[in-house]
């Protein structure tokens, strides 16, 4: 399917959940509501005409106001992509997980959750993955203050 | 016979360890011999690559993808910049398209010889490592001659590649192909058919078909499981359309479909079909046609996003870039195979002996920067 026919599809199955869509962008993508996530993804996946088995690519983006999760998916079914977005709010960025829906968004997700801050709800085992687990920040928020400390240690040099 | 109680001890494996491939650790609970859980604990490599990828401009960032895979650093560059090309609408030049091929099939034969060749290792045939280097060294004068570094190249630059051939390098490659054909029967001999290395593979860390899918592995990691996927020959980029070759798949032949066995054979055939592009990109060589870098002055692509994945030794490296329409990218995402294949550890370690986890770390051929980025 093409990427125009599967949006109609989720457009149809899903009127409500469905916020935009671009069909300019060299990846057509869709926006989705957080709360529709769990019944978007395991429809995509599940329905025969979709069929996407393969999570490609999970991506966390600081948009500025919102927090944005990229899902890229693939099918080796019918050999089609598609793209789908979710958008969180800063000040509370929460989305359901789609960790029970593919595996491998296991630590997709974890990593995302350590560099971005976005809190997954519903994921199995939530904790930092790349970062100790005493980090303070999430340091791909564009907003991240550089630490001068770290665990009581400074790490500023000073230079004559 | 009466179940005997046995206390779980808390093994903790690396982060210092021969066999994990980098700063890597692990932490097993085991019973005895037998691993209950196997929990990965990986970031010690963290550079930030991506943070990096947001502070640098399109241009100053292709040396610091040779870091996100120092073992391949050139298939890093390619997928990169093949990345930035897509999106700021930039076309390479024909001669460039097959130096990068070049240099990336070389690069792929060097990093599955030490995959193949520490793997055995791991498991305990320590001679088949130094063979295995000796022809890795050998890729790397090559790739000395052509670009001056032996290990991070910042050869594959945005819009072509930094240096042309040298006078009698085309050469130098085919005498390489023409010996290494011969010695990956002799490696075979070595190891492949070894009893004793084929015991400790075969059956080992099992990863069925649909499980490799649903934990995103990708690669000869994914062919092992039976999946014909193959980035070069299904979503071709650069010059791969024209070239003929064969994607080696695991068909469970000391064991099971999908087996450390099927992971590690894999590995020697692709070695086998490199050398086969290799020879069709020196035939088809476009000598005529000097250019080998498109003139590109500072890349500020439109705003737009664009997702490239690309065949790297390591399954599938892609990159998610995103641009405002300055000089520098507004967001870098790099999709690794390695970290992909990571997370499936923590579910195939379970069960397995100790010495498993060490065969199983090595089968899936894990870098740690890659993972770490």
């Amino acid at each position: 399917m093409t990427p125009e026919e599967i949006h109609s599809l989720l457009a149809e199955t899903f009127p409500d959940d469905v916020l935009a869509w671009d069909p300019s962008a060299k990846d057509p993508f869709v926006v989705i509501r957080p709360d529709g996530t769990p019944g978007v993804m395991r429809f995509l996946k599940e329905d025969p005409r979709t069929a996407f088995d393969f999570l490609d690519n999970l991506s966390g983006v600081d948009l500025g106001e919102r927090l944005c999760v990229v899902y890229h998916l693939f099918s080796f079914a019918h050999r089609h992509r598609f793209v789908v977005k979710v958008e969180a709010r800063r000040d509370d960025p929460r989305v359901p997980t789609a960790a029970l829906i593919w595996r491998g968004a296991r630590w997709f997700e974890r990593e995302a959750y350590d560099l971005i801050g976005i809190q997954f709800v519903g994921h199995p085992d939530l904790r930092r993955i790349m970062l100790p687990d005493d980090w303070e920040g999430h340091p791909l928020r564009k907003d991240y203050v550089y630490p001068t400390h770290y665990a009581g240690i400074d790490n500023r040099r000073e230079y004559d | 016979m009466a179940e005997i109680k046995t206390e779980e001890m808390v093994l903790n494996m690396g982060p210092h360890h021969p066999s994990t491939h980098g700063v890597l650790r692990f932490i097993l609970k085991t019973d005895g011999e037998i691993v209950h859980e196997c929990l990965p604990d990986v970031g010690y490599l963290h550079r930030s690559i991506e943070k990096i990828g947001e502070l640098m401009t399109f241009q100053g960032f292709v040396p610091y993808t040779d870091r996100v895979d120092y073992v391949a650093s050139m298939n890093s560059n390619l997928a990169y910049c093949t990345a930035v090309e897509k999106l700021a609408g930039i076309e390479v030049p024909r001669r460039a398209e097959f130096l990068r091929i070049l240099v990336c099939e070389l690069n792929r034969i060097s990093s599955h010889l030490i995959a193949v060749g520490a793997l055995a290792m791991d498991v305990g045939a320590v001679t088949p490592f130094p063979y295995a280097l000796r022809e890795r060294e050998r890729i790397n004068d090559l790739l000395e001659e052509v670009c001056g570094a032996r290990l991070t190249y910042n050869y594959i630059w945005i819009g072509g590649v930094s240096f042309d051939a040298t006078p009698g390098w085309l050469d130098k490659i085919l005498h390489f192909v023409e010996t290494f054909e011969n010695i990956i029967p002799e490696f075979n001999r070595l190891i492949s058919g070894n009893k004793i290395f084929v015991e400790r593979l075969r059956d080992v860390a099992i990863v069925p078909r649909e499980m490799a899918i649903d934990y995103s592995l990708s690669g000869p990691n994914l062919r092992a499981s039976g999946v014909d996927w193959d980035l070069r020959r299904d979503e071709p980029y650069s010059i791969y359309p024209e070239l003929e070759f064969d994607v080696p798949l695991g068909h469970g032949e000391c064991g099971t479909v999908g087996d450390s066995y099927d992971r590690f054979i894999v590995r020697v055939r692709e070695m086998e079909q490199s050398c086969r592009i290799l020879r069709q990109c020196i035939a088809k060589f476009p000598h005529d046609q000097p250019d080998f870098r498109a003139k590109v002055k500072t890349v500020k692509p439109p705003p737009g996003e664009v997702f490239v994945r690309t065949e790297a030794p390591r399954g599938e490296q892609g990159y998610y870039l995103i641009s405002d329409g300055t000089a520098k990218a507004s967001r870098v995402r790099i999709r690794t195979g390695s970290f992909t294949a990571m997370a499936i550890i923590e579910e195939i370690a379970v069960g397995c002996m100790i010495a498993d986890v060490i065969a199983i770390i090595a089968s899936l051929d894990v870098v740690a920067p890659e993972i770490d980025r």
